[in-house]
């Protein structure tokens, strides 16, 4: 037999290359993926895209501006708009850069292709939020015009993507976006999220883990100056300026709406609550079940067992007993079964 | 012309499985779970059943047939399900069946205790079709829990024949059956309660786009159910609308029509058609129980309660699971020796040498006996005699389990184990059941109504330690790591090591778990759902005939396909010559450095090669090729000739003289525990997934983990020894 240490010296090698090789997202094979993708049409419509979201913004194009947003080299840019002006999709007014009216519509396109597949990432398959944006970046390249329709046709025609963006309409329509800054809120106010900025990735990460999505119901509620302290179904949450800044929201005319109800996750066993409603942020497959499972509002629910080790409830739901894992309770809105409301 | 307009019925009759010209009246029974659907279909068809699969689908089907008043009945359970939105796969084949099966009479089972929960699927049936007859079941159980139903009051408000009935003894079953008649023959013509609104904003949408459809397909009986599909964008309502399965002859005009106008209305049906829909139904269902259900007394009795109780505490839980799981095993084993040894007497000690002397005075030549016979025949007979006693014990006590409600309360024990690895709790019971037998586990992921949890469970089944490999382990632990105790403690390490590999077997399924979850199936839609019916006595006489119909015989039937190919291919290897030696020999001496680098040897890797198809023959399998490779004719039986000696010692001395030691002895148990499924399993996985591609990763998960652990524990093991 070979010397053991000399085998398994060799057998760790092979797995390292093997890990550098196929590792997922940094792995070489996952890197000439990324690459091939990367074609010279897909950093094209990326500079069309960045373009037309500084447009939005109100802030004027430059360089070095498209250049930061998109990650590609300032150099690279520069030959790019020099292609994309050829083309009659950009024009140059001196230093600045502006869209003309066809870079728009090939702008919008792109950006309509972007935010219809977000809307079927969250609609109709368990990929998390976290990973909405980067799959949505890859596929609003490979999604023909004809493609985007049927699909937005297939989803319902849906107005708003996952984190609350406008979707263009085929007709290259965008409606305004509505909404104030959550920190402008007063203590007290009750108000419901409109949109969610998706980028930077780790702030956007945060806000999706303190439950935060277009149509949530918040409350302000009074805090320390430098962070905005608001309750989210049913639980209090503190965010920093900085996440704050990245959720817009309408203050509720009709007083408490989504932000009155306590959550399923919060009954104490042996205790009953009526359903008053769903959260938004359960969506597809998933909100199809509880649905089905009969948790429509005014169901009667009693929470009767918990599973050991933090495992699953099992609530009474019109006569049969349902466990739920608590990532599905806590998107089940209840109140007191009395008719009263409940902290 | 009757005929022509009959025709394209019969082709989709044909397309669910099932030939129009064997009955009068096809009968459909749809039902939500747990409400004893399946006990209505036993009560009305006895053991004149057939079950299968659903064409194309792994959705079990039973159905059965019967003459009631001169009519030839045919009918078909549909597989349970919350609702005919098609959610999942079995919802999918009960909506489809009742579109396209247009059966003549549709029986909806309904829960007499939860008639609320289950008017859902009642309502949503009546919308497709004005042939219903509800099947008030559980009458006995209702007045128990302190509900009572007022069945005629039932039948006004839903406009079709309801009959109370408690099936478990056969009550209200002619009831029953005569209502079917008259529903079927026409004589009794149910007016189907009006479906309810839905919303303002959905109804127009819904009846703008009615309007299209009755005019594009005015032979269609439901054409705003089908207007409500269309705006949620169903995609199976409107393929069949394209290939004219729900009504007519197929024009693509008028379905492109009607798909385009869907298209439109969907704008003005705004989002959350899903909720408002579900809402309604429930509203409806609600108003409906409200004016016919009666209740004295809320919820399960006080003993149901106290024993939910005891069996989620932890405190009594696991003890309480241990026990039931050390239970079924100590049954199971004590229980399959005496019929196994039986049949091993029978079929192996008797009956071979009895063919063989019959082929020889017969006057056939050496190799046709000993292909056969000494191949063929014995690999057979030992895949049976060693498969058949334990399942046939097994699957009908987890069954008794499952009826009896038990089992889901395991699930629900285990949930959060599994939740974590990204799995579903109701894996913990497709596990215990791959104890029994992989390709059983394989088909008991059924259960899991999440594909992506279903394919995992699936996928990792092959981790638990099946009964094929029991004895593998038993044997090996006694001569190698029994031995290495003092006499007295021998039996228990050898048992406390058996016990560890198939810890680490769950270990290591709950590990695979978690990285398939991580990785191939990240992102797949997931839905969990576990309900925890009321507890039911088990029938037991029935489950006995059932399980051991549906899935003793039919995975013994697959087992057996594969032994007989595979004793051929051993008798054949160890008896065709090159250049002096055997085949078997030459593959030995090849696999011998590869099998050394991992702590094993030829021998083992060429038993399990040509053994695939079924663990139980590993260990004759290795005897034989020992014996054949030590070249010592006394030691075994004859070249191809599978062997067990008469004791653990005898076997210790053959294997200790073909070179093993403790460590060949302790990666042989891994390798046991951690290598390909058997072909069985792996025909059931394909089978049961339809993919080629996930075949294969349960094949080659298992075998990488298997040569990584060998591996490492053998390169250790010299590293330790050699310092």
């Amino acid at each position: 037999m070979s010397d053991p240490a000399v085998n398994l010296m060799i057998a760790g090698g092979l797995v390292l290359a093997g890990a550098a090789l196929f590792w997922p997202a940094s792995g070489a094979a996952a890197r000439v993926r990324r690459a091939w993708r990367t074609s010279e049409r897909v950093r094209l419509e990326d500079v069309l895209k960045q373009m037309y979201k500084l447009r939005r913004e109100g802030r004027t194009a430059t360089a070095e501006n498209v250049a930061g947003g998109t990650g590609i080299g300032r150099q690279a840019v520069a030959r790019l708009l020099r292609l994309l002006e050829d083309r009659g999709l950009v024009e140059t007014r001196g230093p600045r850069l502006g869209l003309t009216e066809a870079g728009r519509t090939y702008a919008l396109r792109v950006v309509r292709a972007h935010r219809l597949w977000e809307r079927f990432l969250a609609d109709r398959t368990g990929v998390g939020p976290e990973n909405w944006h980067e799959e949505a970046e890859a596929q609003e390249h490979a999604l023909t015009t004809s493609e985007a329709d049927d699909l937005a046709a297939s989803l319902g025609n849906p107005a708003y993507d996952p984190h609350g963006d406008p979707i263009p309409s085929a007709e290259g329509d965008v409606p305004e976006r509505a909404g104030v800054p959550l920190a402008s809120l007063e203590a007290g106010r009750h108000a419901v999220v409109v949109h969610v900025e998706d980028e930077p990735a780790d702030v956007y990460q945060q806000l999706v883990a303190l439950g935060l999505g277009p149509e949530v119901g918040v409350q302000r509620l009074a805090g320390p100056a430098n962070a905005v302290r608001v309750r989210v179904d049913g639980v209090e949450r503190e965010l920093t300026a900085t996440l704050a800044a990245n959720v817009a929201v309408t203050p509720d005319a009709h007083g408490p709406g989504r932000s009155r109800s306590a959550t399923l996750a919060q009954l104490a066993l042996g205790r009953e609550a009526v359903v008053a409603g769903l959260s938004p942020l359960c969506r597809g497959p998933a909100r199809r079940r509880l649905l089905d499972l009969g948790l429509v509002p005014g169901t009667a629910v009693a929470a009767r067992l918990q599973a050991p080790g933090g495992g699953p409830v099992a609530y009474e739901v019109r006569g049969a007993m349902i466990a739920l894992r608590r990532e599905q309770a806590v998107h089940v809105y209840v109140e007191a079964a009395d008719g009263g409301r409940r902290g | 012309m009757r005929a022509a307009a009959e025709r394209p019925r019969s082709r989709r009759l044909a397309k669910l499985g099932l030939d129009p010209r064997k009955w009068d009246c096809l009968v459909a029974l749809a039902g939500n779970p747990n409400v004893g659907k399946t006990t209505v279909f036993n009560a009305l068809t006895g053991l004149r059943q057939h079950t299968g699969n659903w064409p194309g689908k792994t959705v079990a089907r039973a159905e059965g047939a019967f003459a009631h008043r001169g009519r030839r009945v045919k009918v078909v359970d549909l597989p349970g399900a919350y609702s005919l939105r098609a959610g999942s796969a079995d919802e999918e084949v009960a909506r489809d069946f009742l579109l396209f099966g247009k059966p003549d009479v549709t029986v909806v089972v309904v829960d007499a205790g939860r008639v609320e929960r289950n008017l859902g699927l009642a309502l949503q049936v009546l919308e497709i079709t004005d042939r219903v007859v509800v099947c008030l079941n559980l009458v006995d159980e209702a007045e128990r829990l302190g509900v009572a139903v007022d069945a005629s009051r039932l039948e006004r408000e839903l406009g079709v024949p309801v009959v109370p009935a408690v099936a478990r003894r056969g009550e209200g079953m002619d009831a029953l059956l005569d209502a079917v008649a008259a529903v079927a023959s026409g004589d009794r013509r149910p007016r189907p309660r009006r479906p309810a609104p839905v919303s303002e904003q959905v109804d127009a949408a819904a009846e703008a786009l009615r309007r299209v459809v009755e005019a594009e397909r005015p032979d269609l009986p439901n054409a705003r159910w089908v207007a409500l599909r269309l705006l949620h964008a169903d995609e199976s309502v409107a393929a069949a609308l394209r290939s004219g399965a729900v009504a007519g002859a197929p024009s693509p005009d008028g379905a492109d029509r009607i798909l385009r106008a869907a298209a439109r209305q969907r704008w003005s049906a705004g989002p959350g058609l899903d909720d408002a829909m579900a809402e309604s139904l429930y509203r409806e269902a609600a108003r409906v129980a409200k004016t016919c259900v009666e209740r004295t007394e809320r919820g399960p009795g006080r003993a149901e309660r106290a024993l939910d109780r005891w069996l989620t505490r932890p405190a009594t839980a696991f003890p309480l699971m241990l026990a039931v799981l050390a239970a079924v095993f100590w049954l199971t084993i004590a229980g399959a020796n005496v019929p196994s040894a039986m049949l091993a007497t029978l079929l192996v000690e008797r009956g071979h040498p009895m063919l063989v002397d019959f082929g020889t005075s017969a006057g056939l030549p050496w190799w046709a006996t000993g292909f056969l016979f000494d191949g063929v025949y014995l690999a057979t007979a030992w895949v049976v005699s060693v498969m058949l006693p334990p399942m046939a014990i097994f699957f009908p006590l987890f069954t008794l389990l499952e009826d009896f409600g038990y089992l889901p309360r395991v699930a629900f024990n285990l949930d959060s184990l599994f939740r974590r690895a990204g799995a579903h709790g109701k894996q913990a019971l497709t596990m215990a059941m791959g104890f029994g037998c992989n390709a059983a586990g394989v088909v008991a992921a059924r259960i899991i109504d999440s594909p992506r949890e279903r394919l995992i469970a699936v996928v990792t089944n092959n981790f638990s330690l099946c009964n094929g490999r029991w004895p593998t382990q038993i044997l090996i632990a006694t001569i190698f790591i029994g031995a290495l105790a003092p006499p007295a403690l021998a039996g228990l390490v050898s048992a406390a090591a058996v016990v560890a590999v198939a810890l680490l077997g769950a270990g290591f399924m709950l590990g695979a778990s978690w990285l398939l979850s991580n990785t191939m199936l990240k992102g797949e839609a997931s839905t969990f759902s576990l309900e925890l019916p009321p507890y039911r006595p088990p029938r037991v006489l029935q489950t006995l005939y059932t399980s051991l119909v549906d899935r003793t015989l039919i995975i013994l039937g697959r087992a057996v396909l594969f032994a007989v190919p595979a004793g051929a291919v051993i008798w054949l290897a160890s008896n065709i010559s090159a250049g002096g030696a055997s085949l078997a020999e030459h593959a030995v001496a090849g696999l011998d450095p590869f099998g050394a680098l991992l702590g094993l040897n030829g021998v083992i890797l060429l038993a399990y090669v040509i053994a695939i198809p079924a663990n139980e023959i590993v260990v004759p399998t290795v005897l034989m090729l020992t014996a054949l490779v030590l070249g010592d004719a006394a030691l075994g039986a004859g070249p191809g000739v599978m062997f067990e000696p008469g004791s653990a010692t005898a076997a210790a001395s053959l294997l200790e003289a073909g070179g093993w030691t403790v460590l060949t002895g302790a990666n042989l148990m891994l390798f046991s525990l951690l290598h390909n499924p058997c072909s069985t399993t792996l025909y059931t996985i394909y089978k049961e997934t339809g993919s080629a591609k996930w075949t294969a990763v349960s094949a080659l998960l298992p075998l990488a983990a298997g040569f990584a652990v060998c591996f490492l524990v053998a390169q250790v093991w010299a590293l330790a020894s050699g310092a």
